[in-house]
């Protein structure tokens, strides 16, 4: 590759051609503000519409300002990053912006963690001397999403996640001009639209206009509430970023630290959705051998490959996008769901309490789920097997709220009889996970062998598709892998072609699996951290004594004295489900 | 055309149309059927001849006879006096302003005398729905020439050396443009004609398709030969329907002789056109908008490079030319590169194309050799100021150019010239402004264009363009300050040094050149609240001057509000209250007594 | 965009099908099918956008996205007259604004409107190139030139 000599505010240096001036400034140690641009390296997505133009320089020999995020350099370009010109040019382009934007800071769900406002207060903004009509929208509710978009500065990046990434399409740049916003089709709501309620959108906002639900007030009630008996389950994917909330590096493992502060908040027993995650193993990894022993006999009404079905993005994308597929995937619920209802009844039981006082609240690295909870099927008689579902980010909040020194809580174990889990339940936090504690499983009981070796490290990595052939004593297992619903429906496009050889697929929407959760703290572009996370998920996993589910004592217990065993009647009808054709439903609605 | 002895053409420019030149045609027509002359003297509809202000416009060949302002029930009068008793009829002649005299051939009109016509060549010559008529004078011959005699670089190096210039308004070297994407790898190129012409005010593209489409086609072809493209692509205002009529008879027409398709010509060389509509959005003018429009998408622009030279339509290089550019291509092929060259001036070659309106008294569509100076074209050619107003400004390429004053009358037309003087050629809008029109309400008008127009996807034109609107809104209700000058200013020069296409580019140069040109007129409106050409409602009343009024009643019958009262023959009154300050008054008023203060 | 409620008939659908089949419903030919199915139906309500997405088989939103970006599509229909007033520059610095002022005053409609009994609607569109002759007032198929504010109603009357 040929290099070329540039000079960035006189500092000379070398960049390989075809770097951007963006990139070259950083090399240099020189950080040019950003506002619109956003690139996830490790995960492959760049977004640069050159739309906010808060990152123009000056190029010496060019008649205008060049935004550094699109230009590339040239032999022998002069730049800079901040005369007057440029920094007048900056401010007055920032006043502008916010000249359009509430400044509703204080009560804004968004303030202290909004790109917006630290941008603001970067560039020394005092006054904005540009004043004038503000765009003003409906604001829009659904089971998982607000979107408040006079917030919106249209950086464009939902729309990039949600078009390009996700490939849900719910998201376009609507009107023209001064008029233009980000919207569902007919400017409905989203609940209007074949959204998966992944949150994408929301992980990548820079400023209010994309927040999730949130329950943290409804949660604060309901453990004042002498009434109920109020239990939790905490996902994978979050003892692997809650420390950010805190000050912690990225990847810091804080699941004692959860654990003790679930305890703080009031919670009467604190669980573990891994648990969950490995009573999961169990049905799905005996429906896969089911299957697959079937279509390996020869019965033809069996087909293959089989697709995870814990992500609840995931479900919702195939049920409107690929319905002639709905009988691929795996009838299992998924574990936040598997939690719900076995609490509610084996738990429920077990304190002997009525499940309507029995609450079940999660806290998920994902927005989704709070849909989740909602779908009618997961609920007897009106009450939902799971209540309500908090994010990573609102259980910091809510965590600083209750005046919880989070950092000097001591390591705390979870509760039992839901809160043992093994390793092979840990890694269902990220992509490439499900399938490999499927794998531990599903090796021993086909060949009734121990495991050779407990670490797939062919099925890891956070390429958006990967595969590997997994040698079950002679059988051939082709494993596919793909995290990002775009990746997935190049997937699930070869299998409506017939063009698939795969046995079994895992699929997960968000970008590195539940460590990329649109619930998750926010990674503010700089996807080391989601790296990072994903590193902790599998340290967790190698210090677990146990790393397979079915050694899960627990899970053992729950089978002994409750399910029978897998793919049981009782299992079938409280930890498997079906799947609906969505994809018929017209999204018009009238509105006044 | 053998069989005829006599041709009238009659304008079928959109103009004239209006002015039912259907019905001339129709009229002539059946008078001549009357007296059995339907054989002898045909009658067809032209493309637009310019001379808008006079139209509609009927010609009469072989004698040259130039018919302005006609009626439909004008037409048994040419048939009988001038095709039969050989008598022109001297009412309809065009009569000089300056002498009185009677002009019967337009070359002799001051509207013409000055103008060079090489992309509006056969406008108001051929029926352009009959491709015999376009070949007659010459049509394809060009390409029959590239195509049997010239290797692509040839062709390329003769359009270089001619030093056309991109006609849409930016100016790049046409040939090079040709050159660049003739380099690029690719199997598969694209050829677009960018006639998505927007500027409000502006008809120049318009009138060549519908005058002389076959030039386009032609030119289309040639640059296709050039740079290896196979396809080429029409992006057409769908606002435009005569236009996309005469085009697709024309594709049709060109395909039955063999001029586009397979083996054009015979010479292995395939190449054919298709229509892409536009849908109302200003904006596609930019290249990579238009071709993001092409594609299906929203109408917005995305950063360059990458060029459509490299990446362009369906990914493919792609080369986007305006229908101006076009139309001097088979001209400059057939004349040769020197002979285009050496008219114009040093940095800009050949002619351009004008829609000259306004305030003047020759309102049309005029060409022009680069270099003109702006007094001849709206002195000799435009007759000067209508009602004898005195001339105040001349706005040049729309939304995106600037106004030019008195000061600037002897700027030559060219390029650089305009760059210069704050302006811009842009594609050819020419608005005349006299005493009367307020330049800050100017400004305004052309900021509320650009905010309905702008895509919406950089910062700076989306929110800048309508806060600049706000602020000249402020001044013209005289409630701004002189520190809003300054933001206003500040503001303009922003947006253009960091807009993200050439729409918020150039956006501001309205409102930058009127605070450059007319800084008094904004300070008058800021500082003492008075709008001095009484434009801005807001800042104006109207009274009656009692010396002046002699009680007609023709005001106070004309208001509609009734704010005027007085009795018959004595001086009447306005009640400032209830004046909506339309205006009614001080134009019905024949004893110039309305003053606008 | 505000937009209304239909219901598309059996035959509707079928024409509308037909017309992106046409275009092999490439979705790159989203505008020519617009324009048409425009052009057919006289304006492009919801139902008709999500029929023509999945008919190219892209997201509506992405329809709407179009729709929304070009002044010449509308969700709404247009008046049995649909008046468009020249507002280019040579019919503005005539006096175009006030013609629309008194268009307005005259229907008791704002411009993008249709008056209740669906005679008229009032919109304003960018040159239609008749300079010579502004301001310039379109009402149906007809061009009107030259037009006084005064001479508004007369203009309408002929539609009545």
């Amino acid at each position: 590759m040929s290099t070329i000599n540039i000079t960035i505010d006189n500092k000379t240096l070398q960049v390989d051609k075809g770097t951007t001036i963006l990139k070259a400034a950083q090399k240099a140690g020189i950080h040019i503000p950003t506002l619109c641009y956003m690139h996830l390296e490790d995960l492959n997505i760049e977004h640069k519409p050159a739309g906010c133009r808060i990152c123009v320089v000056e190029v010496a020999g060019r008649r205008n300002l060049a935004p550094a995020c699109a230009t590339e350099c040239t032999e022998g370009m002069v730049v800079n990053t901040h005369s007057l010109r440029v920094l007048n040019a900056r401010k007055t382009v920032m006043e502008l912006i916010l000249s359009d934007h509430p400044t509703d800071c204080l009560i804004c769900p968004k303030s202290g963690n909004c790109d917006l406002q630290s941008m603001a207060h970067q560039l020394g903004i005092r006054k904005i001397h540009y004043q004038g009509e503000q765009s003003t929208y409906r604001e829009d509710t659904s089971p998982s999403i607000i979107r408040d978009m006079d917030k919106c500065i249209m950086c464009r990046r939902c729309e990039t996640m949600c078009n390009e990434f996700q490939t849900v399409g719910v998201l376009s740049a609507v009107n023209r001009g001064f008029m233009a916003v980000v919207a569902p089709a007919f400017e409905q709501n989203l609940d209007h639209s074949p959204c998966t309620y992944c949150g994408q959108c929301v992980a990548v906002c820079p400023t209010g206009a994309l927040t999730e639900v949130d329950h943290t007030n409804q949660l604060i009630r309901t453990l004042a509430d002498p009434a109920k008996t109020v239990i939790v389950q905490t996902a994978p994917a979050v003892r692997a970023a809650l420390g950010e909330e805190f000050g912690l590096p990225a990847g810091t493992l804080v699941t004692g630290k959860l654990v003790a502060a679930l305890r703080r908040l009031g919670f009467h027993y604190v669980f573990d959705t891994d648990w969950a995650a490995d009573l999961t193993i169990m049905e799905e990894g005996t429906e896969l051998l089911d299957r697959l022993t079937r279509y390996l006999n020869g019965d033809k009404s069996v087909t293959l490959p089989i697709l995870t079905s814990c992500c609840p993005a995931w479900v919702k994308f195939f049920e409107h996008q690929f319905p002639d597929l709905i009988d691929i995937p795996s009838s299992a619920r998924s574990p936040q769901q598997m939690f719900g209802s076995v609490a509610k009844t084996y738990f429920a039981q077990m304190l002997g309490i009525d499940r309507k006082n029995l609450v079940v609240v999660s806290i998920m690295p994902c927005l989704a789920k709070k849909y989740e909870c909602t779908r009618p099927e997961f609920a007897v008689d009106g009450n939902p097997d799971v209540d309500f579902s908090i994010s990573t980010r609102e259980l910091a909040n809510l965590i600083k709220q209750s005046n919880i020194d989070f950092l000097s809580l001591p390591d705390e174990d979870f509760d039992n009889p839901m809160g043992e889990s093994t390793g092979a339940g840990v890694i269902f936090g990220t992509t490439g996970g499900v399938i490999e504690a499927a794998v531990r499983t599903a090796y021993e009981l086909y060949t009734k062998k121990p495991l050779p070796r407990i670490d797939f490290h062919e099925l890891r990595g956070l390429d958006g598709i990967r595969q590997a052939t997994i040698d079950f004593d002679g059988l051939k297992l082709n494993i596919g892998i793909a995290h990002g619903l775009g990746n997935a429906r190049k997937l699930l496009e070869d299998i409506r072609a017939g063009k698939s050889n795969f046995h079994a697929i895992e699929i997960m929407a968000c970008p590195g699996g539940c460590i990329g959760g649109g619930g998750q703290p926010l990674h503010h572009g700089n996807s080391t951290i989601i790296k990072a996370r994903h590193k902790a998920i599998y340290l967790e996993d190698s210090n677990k004594p146990i790393r397979k589910s079915h050694e899960n004592p627990y899970i053992q217990k729950v089978y002994q004295e409750f399910l029978g065993k897998p793919m049981s009647e009782k299992a079938h009808h409280l930890l498997h489900t079906i799947y609906f054709d969505r994809s018929k439903k017209s999204f018009v609605v009238t509105q006044e | 055309m053998a069989n005829y002895k006599m041709h009238i053409l009659v304008c079928g420019g959109t103009g004239c149309k209006t002015s039912e030149s259907d019905m001339i045609a129709h009229n002539l027509r059946s008078s001549l059927q009357q007296h059995g002359l339907a054989d002898d003297v045909q009658v067809v509809m032209s493309g637009c001849f310019g001379f808008c202000e006079k139209g509609p416009i009927v010609k009469v060949l072989p004698d040259n006879t130039f018919y302005v302002s006609v009626k439909p029930s004008d037409a048994a009068t040419i048939i009988e006096e001038h095709i039969i008793k050989g008598r022109p009829v001297q009412h309809l002649l065009y009569n000089d302003p300056a002498t009185g005299e009677k002009i019967s051939e337009s070359r002799k009109m001051d509207f013409y005398q000055q103008q060079y016509r090489i992309a509006l060549r056969n406008c108001g010559f051929i029926d352009p729905e009959n491709i015999d008529e376009a070949i007659a004078r010459d049509a394809y011959q060009a390409l029959g020439k590239v195509l049997t005699q010239m290797k692509p670089q040839e062709v390329i190096d003769i359009i270089k050396r001619s030093g056309l210039r991109g006609r849409g308004g930016a100016g790049f070297p046409t040939g090079l443009k040709w050159e660049i994407a003739s380099k690029v790898p690719g199997e598969e190129k694209y050829v677009v004609c960018n006639a998505d012409e927007g500027d409000p005010g502006a008809f120049m593209d318009r009138s060549i398709l519908e005058g002389d489409p076959h030039s386009v086609l032609e030119a289309m072809a040639i640059c296709g030969y050039c740079i290896g493209a196979s396809q080429g692509l029409i992006y057409i205002r769908a606002e435009y329907p005569l236009a996309i009529e005469r085009l697709k008879i024309a594709i049709r027409q060109a395909r039955e002789y063999g001029l586009l398709g397979n083996n054009i010509m015979g010479t292995g060389f395939n190449f054919d056109i298709t229509l892409r509509y536009g849908a109302g959005a200003f904006v596609c003018g930019e290249e990579t908008a238009l071709i993001h429009s092409m594609e299906g998408h929203r109408g917005e622009p995305t950063f360059k490079p990458p060029f459509p030279a490299e990446k362009g339509y369906k990914g493919k290089p792609t080369n986007v030319n305006n229908v101006e550019t076009f139309a001097n291509v088979p001209a400059i092929i057939l004349n040769g590169a020197e002979w285009f060259a050496a008219i114009g001036t040093e940095k800009s070659k050949g002619t351009k194309v004008f829609a000259l309106a306004g305030k003047i008294n020759n309102v049309g569509l005029i060409e022009v050799p680069m270099g003109t100076k702006l007094r001849t074209v709206i002195n000799d050619i435009g007759g000067g100021i209508k009602n004898n107003k005195k001339f105040k400004a001349v706005q040049i390429g729309g939304p995106s150019g600037g106004f030019l004053t008195e000061k600037h009358l002897d700027t030559p037309i060219d390029y650089d010239s305009l760059t210069e003087a704050g302006s811009m050629m842009g594609s050819g809008g020419m608005i005349v402004m006299d005493e009367s029109d307020c330049m800050v309400a100017m400004a305004k008008f052309y900021l509320d264009f650009t905010v309905e127009e702008s895509c919406g996807k950089c910062a700076p034109c989306r929110i800048g363009n309508k806060r600049l609107d706000e602020l000249l809104e402020k001044i013209t209700e005289g409630k701004a300050t002189e520190e809003d000058l300054s933001l206003l200013r500040n503001l303009g020069q922003v947006i253009k040094d960091t807009s993200l296409c050439m729409l918020g580019g150039s956006s501001p140069n309205p409102v930058l050149s009127t605070l450059e040109h007319f800084y008094d007129e904004y300070l008058a409106h800021v500082r003492d609240h008075r709008c001095p050409a009484g434009q801005c409602k807001a800042l104006v009343h109207y009274i009656i001057d009692p010396e002046q009024c002699v009680g007609c009643t023709a005001c106070a019958r004309a208001c509609p509000v009734n704010a005027i009262s007085g009795e018959r023959k004595k001086p009447h009154v306005i009640d400032q209250l209830i004046c909506i300050k339309c205006g009614t008054c001080v134009e019905k008023c024949k004893f110039n007594a309305v003053l606008v203060q | 965009m505000s937009t209304v409620k239909i219901e598309l008939k059996p035959h509707q659908v079928e024409q509308i099908k037909q017309i992106c089949k046409e275009f092999n419903n490439d979705p790159g030919e989203l505008i020519n099918v617009l324009h048409k199915v425009q052009n057919t139906f006289g304006y492009l309500p919801a139902e008709i956008q999500e029929l023509v997405a999945s008919e190219l088989n892209i997201p509506v939103a992405k329809v709407y996205g179009v729709v929304t970006f070009y002044s010449f599509f509308t969700m709404l229909p247009k008046g049995q007259y649909p008046i468009s007033v020249c507002m280019g520059t040579a019919c503005y610095v005539r006096g175009a604004e006030k013609v629309v002022e008194e268009i307005k005053k005259a229907l008791n409609i704002k411009i993008g409107e249709t008056t209740p009994d669906g005679k008229f609607s009032l919109s304003c569109l960018r040159c239609v190139g008749a300079c010579g002759l502004a301001p310039v007032v379109m009402i149906g198929e007809k061009t009107f030139g030259r037009v006084a504010p005064e001479s508004v109603k007369e203009i309408l009357q002929e539609f009545l």
